[in-house]
């Protein structure tokens, strides 16, 4: 009889179990098969992760492509991604501090407000591009400390405190502008260009996507190894390798089809190496636990050594900032800094999209990558409605459904969550 | 190593503490009792840093020490099993464990972590059927270990247990008291709060008593029943020896039937 070769085909019971699977009433997923029971189980317990999000996208999808065949023609996607980016970004604060249950109504005022004071800044006062957006940033972020501030101390509801924000700021930004109404970036200008028309080569695109294959891979095999050294459970080699591979075929073949016409532009491009930077801050930093867990139960997180109105500083201070950034990145998409900057739907849908996206209103919950997804259904609807020449009437309409539809999801996700204990 | 002077605690009117005194020694297993409302918890929060006395000076290691908030008390060296327990229901048990002391807080060292919780749980005999569930699906014993494995995780030199087997099995018990007396064993202060008089006789090496916020008797183990029970209610003559006292009447009228 020949010696099993990697402990595959060992007896298991001969095994020493291994740390985390010791306990014989506890059914564990094993395999392919295994890991989609355990998919199902999850779903049904209320746990649905981005699965509302990747269906409504879906439907929408089919449903303009069959109205109108040019809704996924690649050039309409790259506007798309154009488009998505700015409220993207700010969208990515929202998910900051949604995740301490705490909302930010003013981030529409805030980017309205930075792009008047970047235009003012730069057209009319000659700054240098980057100091005059460094200021705008800086100007954010203390607008978020304002709000922390108000609302550590002096015990205000960040709805309230940031409610009055939308009015100051939405004031500021009038006032700037007063004596012209708008001010126009020059065409050709970087900013403006990388807000209108840079594309990311496509040689760069497929390398950059090959890239992040490789490291989700790699980071995986790690893990795995280390986890298997310590004594603990392992998934199967293959479904890593299938993972790495579907992000790569995945990504790879999206950048194919921008690449048919525009690329895909730098601007989208800066914000998914933001949203995944604060993917990596919220899963693997002790700042991303912390926040989660303030989210979750605040004097359970000051119990145990965590500083709590820190936190709360922070995810404030992030919100304005990204908004900040959000309203310069708008502005050099319409190459101008006007006083319709930032009004009207701009802080509705940045909010909605992170909640369509699958962060809970409720704290404690949510991702980075909510923002991306969240903010593509918005601007997806939008894109198809004007597509077919429908007014903004029927757009705020049906945007203001999905939004409904997706509090609703999450309300309910949440007490199924609730009755199955896994809240 | 604990020492506790005049401590006070007033909540507006109400004085929840008033010139509590007492002291735990190295090696030493000191039990906190009282009736509910005697100012038990509160004494415990003061100890964590989650509450401010109104008064007093509380002495650590010798040296008097001001307890503004729960990090100053984790890092002298004072882990606490709250009561409510304090644990975040939407972080899974290694999160919950390490919070606030993640390893390497730039990028978590999760295998790390899960690895130390796991020997964590096993010195305590624990039955958890995965630390990567969130604590919403656990029992409340189940939560009760969690909160203890978290308070071993510092290495602290004095552990305090509010109610630490309330919620706990026969097994489970057993295991948090052999726990409280290897701690000790290991030169550690351990400071309990409970209601069982039997755990607290099983492993206490002096008993405190609390009777309306106040200092009400240090007690032995070998302290009778009924001493214990009127240092308690404050009073020889209360409900339980009134009970008692009925019960012994009627047997009494029993046994002088034909």
């Amino acid at each position: 009889m020949s010696k099993p070769k990697d402990g595959v085909s060992d007896i298991p019971l001969l095994d020493p179990p291994l740390l985390d699977r010791a306990d014989v009433r506890v059914k564990h997923a094993t395999g392919i098969g295994g890991a989609f029971e355990a998919f199902i189980t999850r779903v049904k317990s209320g746990d649905l992760g981005f699965l509302p999000v990747i269906i409504g996208l879906l439907i929408i999808c089919t449903v303009f492509q069959i109205l109108n065949p040019v809704f996924l023609s690649s050039s309409n996607l790259a506007n798309l991604l154009f488009d998505s980016s700015t409220i993207g970004v700010i969208s990515l604060g929202i998910v900051c501090v949604l995740m301490v249950a705490q909302i930010d109504l003013s981030v529409g005022s805030v980017s309205g407000f930075a792009s008047a004071l970047v235009g003012t800044l730069w057209v009319n006062l000659g700054w240098p591009v980057p100091l005059a957006i460094i200021a705008a940033l800086i100007i954010g972020a203390l607008i978020g400390a304002a709000y922390a501030f108000l609302f550590n101390w002096l015990g205000m509801p960040s709805f309230v405190s940031t409610l009055s924000g939308l009015l100051a700021f939405l004031g500021l930004q009038l006032y700037i502008l007063r004596s012209t109404g708008s001010i126009n970036l020059p065409f050709g200008s970087p900013l403006v260009s990388f807000g209108q028309l840079l594309t990311v080569p496509s040689w760069l695109a497929y390398a950059l996507v090959a890239l992040a294959a490789v490291g989700v891979f790699v980071t995986n095999y790690r893990t795995e190894q280390r986890r298997k050294a310590s004594g603990l459970s392992t998934q199967p080699m293959v479904s890593v390798a299938i993972k790495a591979l579907a992000i790569f075929i995945g990504l790879e073949f999206i950048v194919f089809y921008l690449n048919q016409t525009r690329g895909v532009p730098w601007i989208f491009g800066l914000f998914v190496v933001l949203v995944v930077a604060m993917n990596y801050a919220l899963k693997q930093t002790q700042w991303g636990r912390s926040l989660t867990a303030v989210g979750g139960n605040p004097e359970a997180a000051r119990r145990s050594g965590i500083n709590v109105r820190r936190i709360y500083m922070s995810a404030f201070m992030i919100c304005s900032t990204l908004a900040a950034l959000g309203g310069i990145l708008a502005a050099a998409r319409l190459a101008s800094a006007s006083q319709q900057a930032g009004t009207g739907d701009v802080n509705l849908n940045a909010i909605a999209a992170a909640v369509i996206g699958g962060t809970s209103l409720f704290g404690g919950r949510g991702s980075a990558y909510s923002a991306l997804l969240g903010i593509i259904v918005i601007q997806a609807i939008s894109s198809g409605l004007t597509l077919l020449d429908l007014s903004s009437s029927l757009r705020y309409m049906i945007t203001g459904a999905v939004l409904a539809i997706a509090v609703i999801v999450d309300s309910l996700s949440r007490r199924s969550r609730m009755s199955s204990g896994r809240a | 190593m604990l020492s506790l002077r005049g401590i006070s605690k007033h909540f507006g009117a109400v004085s929840a503490l008033s010139d509590i005194e007492f002291d735990v020694h190295a090696g030493e297993v000191v039990a906190l009792v009282g009736d509910n409302g005697a100012g038990k918890s509160t004494l415990v929060k003061v100890l964590a840093g989650v509450h401010q006395p109104s008064a007093g000076e509380i002495f650590f290691d010798g040296k008097p020490v001001k307890l503004a908030d729960p990090s100053t008390a984790l890092n002298l060296g004072i882990a606490t099993v709250f009561q409510d327990l304090a644990l975040c229901e939407n972080l899974d048990v290694v999160a919950n464990i390490f919070l606030g002391r993640e390893q390497n807080p730039w990028h978590l060292d999760e295998v790390g972590m899960e690895v130390r919780a796991w020997t964590l749980l096993n010195e305590l005999s624990a039955r958890i059927p995965s630390v990567r569930e969130p604590i919403a699906s656990l029992s409340g014993g189940q939560r009760q270990t969690v909160a203890i494995a978290r308070s071993l995780l510092l290495e602290p030199k004095l552990i305090m247990l509010d109610e630490p087997t309330a919620a706990l099995g026969v097994a489970q018990t057993a295991e948090v008291l052999d726990l409280i007396e290897r701690v000790r064993a290991r030169g550690l202060g351990v400071l309990m709060i409970s209601h069982n008089m039997e755990d607290v006789r099983a492993v206490a090496d002096r008993i405190v008593v609390l009777r309306l916020g106040r200092n009400n008797g240090i007690l032995t183990p070998d302290a009778s029943n009924e001493e214990l029970v009127s240092a308690i209610t404050g009073a020889s003559e209360n409900s339980v020896t009134r009970r008692a006292g009925r019960r012994a009447q009627r047997e009494h009228v029993n046994e002088a039937r034909p």
